[in-house]
């Protein structure tokens, strides 16, 4: 062997690989998964659970599955015949449905083009780069106004009008939930603010605004929006059911967020009020150059579970009779050609929910770190 | 883009102050009938997969908007819960609720509605696999149940079983889903609930033809139309929309054979429905005089309704039973349109 004969200086050997079973992924296994019995039991039990679920599920949710050519449960069968897998063929026929609600389907490249713009103003706002450019981020604020006239419409332009009833699945969705997150953060920052004020004025109010709104169910607060608010407006006048979901999913949400941020606020040591007071700086000067990135920071996961709570919240207004996903596809496995395809419909669903919340959770795990400054660890 | 929105609809809100006259007025300024209906119930109310909304009860909705505005299509269908409707209906957000909604006293009484006819006579009834061997209700005795919690459901079939000196063991279901997966599965004998949705869940089942409902129906569930107290003419309406097509079956007239009857029908009933004589029937209703030639053309009469929605035809396979016409051993009765 070489290296038994080569000769080398006391203290000059090159170093020897480490040996094997200490590095690599036998090593790994060694270390987390079977370490001590009972980790190797949960890691052997573990795998059992994963062998009896998964593949299964990938059987039916995708070998066995018909997507296309049927047009009821009974052809969807007749298709699978003895394998019974998925009937997807529900949300591929009503796949308009599920993304546009009843919106006309001639005006529905409105709601594609406002996606196409909403999706620009979400980029706008989340990435640095885009957001750096003033240009860029004017327009990309105001492009939600273009889609607002885009979706329901605006002779002016030639679109005919949309009423808010058409209005259903992922759009309605999208709407309650942007809209919801987008207005209630400015708002709940100012009530957060009034909150701690000095001023008793502002204290009080919104303390009462908060504590109010807190303590009722959004269910409630969706049953006045659909009905009593009906009794206190004059009669014959005709306040879109929308519009007062909107404003009640806001407000809601706002009560939340700004008891997160006052959280965020308290959490600023003392110092860092006086230091802004002590460089002469006015109170909102100090609020946005001092407390509130420090405030906001810190509040990020608190806001973001916030967003995720009230984006699901959403499938709430289905008691109100708006459509959203949940609604369109309960209405779809209500009739006599789809009954019976719950399982597939919940699954489609939570999926849909899934994408979304999960990729909020992404983004304030990144901005957590990207704003990390080094002060905690 | 939703800031402005508060701003400019509150705004139209505000000056859009006018003090409502009528519902007939009301919608007919609005140009579009705005009717409460289930989120989905096969053959009632649900929408098909290019978004149409279809069933027994949307049909209703349609016949009252052809008498009101000449078109059975200028319909909102505002999709509904069963715990919201009436708050709804009261609250003016719809002007006619065809939900599935069953006439009891209580709720004609106490609630400041009024129900406008029956466009459906159902009860609860009892569904069995056929291997049992039950032909009756009275067999059941022992039997274990599937029966959703906190309905009116539950409470008939207690009071049925205690009549009968029999007893039972209830197997609690939260959804109709989840009634038919527990029955399905055989953890429990039997299902009960509305006879027409024993047969829509029936109708889902592997092999349909291994089940049956028994015969005996233990409760009257009397679903129809409700309106708002304190505007009779819309009651008279929505009463008559319904009314009309009941009577254009008793008289043999369907949305096919409207035009040949026409203007030589020598039968003053039918001469009345079709508008074609001197008695204006329309205007007594403030209505024009084609308001019933517009249902039966644009919706048809009852029969059609029925058989499009509900009937042989259809997967739900009911029977006409009650809700055959008077004359054929049913209880629909119309009272004449004279």
């Amino acid at each position: 062997m070489s290296i038994e004969t080569k000769k080398y200086p006391v203290g000059m050997h090159p170093a020897l690989p480490p040996p094997s079973g200490s590095v690599g992924p036998l090593r790994w296994m060694r270390d987390n998964l079977f370490s001590s019995v009972s980790n190797t039991v949960l890691t052997l039990l573990g795998l059992y659970l994963v062998y009896i679920i998964v593949p299964p599920f990938i059987q039916w949710a995708f070998i066995d599955s018909v997507v296309y050519g049927a047009e009821s449960r009974k052809e969807c069968l007749a298709i699978m015949g003895e394998d019974r897998g998925a009937c997807w063929s529900f949300v591929y026929r009503r796949w308009g449905q599920f993304v546009y609600g009843f919106y006309p389907i001639e005006e529905r490249w409105r709601v594609n083009v406002a996606f196409i713009l909403t999706f620009i103003t979400i980029a706008v706002v989340l990435v640095e780069k885009l957001r750096a450019n003033k240009p860029v981020l004017i327009v990309g604020i105001l492009l939600p106004v273009v889609s607002f006239f885009l979706i329901t419409g605006n002779s002016l332009f030639g679109l005919v009008d949309v009423p808010t009833n058409k209005m259903g699945g992922v759009l309605l969705t999208l709407i309650v939930g942007l809209s919801g997150i987008f207005v209630s953060l400015p708002i709940s920052i100012m009530l957060a603010l009034s909150r701690i004020s000095k001023l008793p004025i502002f204290s009080i109010i919104a303390t009462i605004f908060i504590e109010f709104i807190r303590g009722v169910p959004l269910i409630t607060l969706l049953f006045i929006a659909s009905t009593l608010l009906s009794y206190f407006l004059p009669a014959g006048s005709n306040f879109d059911l929308l519009l007062r979901v909107l404003i009640m999913v806001t407000i809601f949400s706002a009560a939340y967020i700004a008891e997160v941020i006052r959280g965020g606020l308290a959490a600023i040591p003392t110092g860092q009020y006086e230091a802004a007071d002590a460089l002469g700086l006015s109170y909102w000067q100090s609020m946005r150059l001092i407390i509130l990135p420090q405030a906001l920071k810190i509040s990020i996961p608190g806001i973001v579970g916030s967003f995720i709570g009230l984006f699901k919240d959403t499938t709430l207004v289905v008691i109100i009779g708006l459509l959203d996903p949940l609604g369109i596809g309960m209405a779809a496995i209500s009739t006599t050609a789809w009954a019976g395809l719950s399982t597939e419909l919940y699954v489609f669903i939570g999926l849909f929910f899934f994408i979304f919340c999960f990729s909020m959770s992404r983004y304030s795990l990144y901005l957590e770190k990207k704003l990390q400054t080094g002060h905690n660890n | 883009m939703k800031k402005l929105l508060p701003i400019a609809v509150s705004l139209a809100a505000l000056t859009a102050m006018n003090v409502s006259a009528s519902t007939l007025e009301d919608v007919q300024a609005r140009g579009v009938l705005k009717c409460g209906v289930s989120t989905g119930l096969a053959g009632f109310a649900a929408p098909n997969d290019s978004g149409q909304w279809e069933g027994l009860d949307v049909d209703l909705c349609r016949a009252v908007a052809a008498a009101v505005l000449g078109d059975s299509e200028k319909v909102e269908y505002v999709p509904l819960t069963s715990k919201v409707r009436f708050e709804v209906l009261k609250s003016g957000e719809i002007d006619v609720l065809s939900r599935v909604t069953t006439w009891t006293f209580t709720r004609d009484a106490s609630l400041g509605l009024n129900f406008a006819g029956v466009n459906y006579y159902d009860g609860q009834g009892f569904m069995v696999p056929k291997a049992l061997g039950v032909t009756s209700a009275k067999d059941l005795d022992g039997a274990s149940i599937c029966i959703q919690t906190g309905t009116t459901t539950e409470l008939n079939a207690a009071e049925y079983f205690k009549l009968n000196g029999m007893t039972y063991e209830p197997v609690p279901v939260e959804t109709s889903a989840e009634g038919r997966s527990n029955y399905i599965a055989g953890r429990c004998d039997v299902y009960t609930t509305d006879a027409s949705a024993l047969a829509a869940q029936r109708s889902v089942f592997e092999d349909p033809t291994a089940h049956v409902v028994l015969p005996e129906i233990i409760s009257k569930e009397p679903l129809g139309p409700v309106v708002r107290h304190g505007d009779d003419q819309w009651l008279d309406i929505v009463k008559w929309s319904h009314n009309v097509m009941l009577n254009a079956e008793e008289l043999n007239i369907t949305s096919k054979n409207l035009d040949e009857r026409g203007a030589n029908d020598k039968d003053p009933a039918a001469q009345g429905l079709l508008g074609t004589n001197e008695a204006k029937l329309g205007a007594m209703l403030g209505l024009d005089k084609k308001w019933a030639y517009n249902i039966i053309k644009q919706v048809g009469n009852y029969s059609e309704s029925f058989e499009r929605n509900v009937g042989k035809e259809t997967a739900l396979k009911l029977d006409r039973g009650l809700n055959a016409l008077w004359t054929n051993g049913g209880i629909q009765y119309a009272p004449p349109l004279k």
